[in-house]
């Protein structure tokens, strides 16, 4: 590694963490107290619905992860800072538990609604292979001891990846799927209740903060990793 | 940025502009295996292999459903507003089916304007709303069934 390191960066880190954490818990509890609670059933799924309030923010944040870590590979081949690569490194586990859960809660909303658990259409595939893709670039690090081709490797499966993104969004609309269009990134105007909305908007903030704490955890543990091994040197 | 920077950046662009035109191909060549169901017009013009389980997908046409108590057979129709296709079923129906609602059956083609069904599955559309405000939209006449 051939670049320096704020020692003070760990520090900060360290400090402003619990900030963090609280944010997380404060946005969480409003935002599910509003998804159980404070909002009406929908007027055909009635309950199943409020699935959706996990389900969507989870998704949506899933697909943001992964264009984090691509842009950051990208970034690491136009400029070779390793800095790119603690940050694609931090978000990918991150990214992968989002997409589980979007995958298990859609799969536990699918049942009572579609009539089945899964179905191989587009946009339930694409987003299995985005699962896929984080497993394996967490996997080249895992895998390639050297440190310097895992670099290279894991950069170009990152950015190789990124075309799956648009795939994942617009599936929807370029072929038949089981699964809806979208509600509420399209042109005309949302189709969901302003009573609907908020929750949903609540929930995504609190997703939001819970990305960005995990994401700073992580930061944090690859920076001291980075401290260790050289050290070891 | 640095000539080196430069070049780089240009070729990552360039080896990603590769990689959209092969995935475009690819799907464009792929569609009848993306896609997910077929609509009535499309059953009309494929070729459909009788042997093979297809699905096909529309919107349960208006009056169109029927429940024969004595034989437990489903009749329906899947319509796009082109063209249609009857579906005979036995077995559960999902909570959410109704006429106007999308629907998605998979079963055997009998004809090119006929299906047995194996298995039917409620397509859901991408609307939310509360009861209260569609009962409101429905008394001012401003709620309209898709």
């Amino acid at each position: 590694m051939f670049y320096k390191l704020p020692n003070t960066l760990i520090d900060t880190l360290r400090n402003w963490l619990p900030v963090f954490y609280s944010t997380t818990l404060v946005t969480f509890s409003i935002g599910l107290y509003y998804a159980i609670y404070n909002s009406p059933p929908d007027y055909i799924q009635g309950d199943s619905m409020r699935i959706m309030y996990v389900h969507v923010p989870a998704a949506w944040l899933s697909l943001g992860s992964y264009s984090i870590l691509a842009i950051s590979c990208i970034a690491w081949f136009v400029f070779r800072n390793p800095i790119f690569n603690l940050f694609a490194k931090s978000i990918a586990p991150i990214g992968a538990v989002f997409t589980i859960i979007a995958l298990v809660t859609g799969s536990i909303w699918g049942k009572p609604t579609w009539g089945t658990w899964w179905a191989w259409d587009a946009r339930l595939t694409s987003m299995l292979i985005l699962f896929f893709l984080y497993i394996a670039y967490m996997m080249t690090w895992q895998v390639i001891v050297n440190k310097e081709l895992a670099a290279k490797i894991s950069a170009a499966l990152g950015t190789i990846g990124f075309i799956n993104i648009p795939i994942i969004k617009f599936s929807v609309d370029w072929w038949n799927t089981l699964h809806q269009p979208a509600t509420i990134s399209k042109l005309s105007a949302p189709s969901i209740h302003i009573s609907m909305l908020t929750p949903l908007m609540l929930m995504t903030i609190a997703y939001l903060f819970l990305l960005i704490t995990l994401f700073l955890i992580r930061y944090k543990t690859e920076l001291v990793e980075v401290k260790i091994s050289r050290i070891k040197h | 940025m640095s000539k080196k920077v430069k070049k780089r950046l240009i070729t990552v662009l360039l080896s990603f502009l590769i990689l959209i035109i092969a995935t475009l191909l690819i799907t464009m060549n792929l569609r009848d295996n993306i896609i997910y169901f077929y609509s009535p017009s499309d059953l009309k013009d494929a070729e459909i292999d009788r042997q093979n389980i297809i699905r096909v997908g529309g919107l349960v046409k208006e009056s169109s459903y029927n429940y024969d108590e004595k034989s437990k057979i489903y009749n329906f129709v899947i319509t796009d507003n082109m063209n249609e296709i009857s579906v005979t079923y036995v077995g559960i129906m999902p909570n959410l089916f109704a006429e106007n609602k999308g629907v998605v059956v998979e079963g055997l083609a009998t004809s090119k304007s006929s299906v047995t069904a194996l298995e039917v599955l409620a397509k859901h559309d991408e609307n939310y709303m509360p009861p209260e405000v569609i009962e409101a939209l429905k008394k001012d006449g401003k709620w309209q069934e898709e």
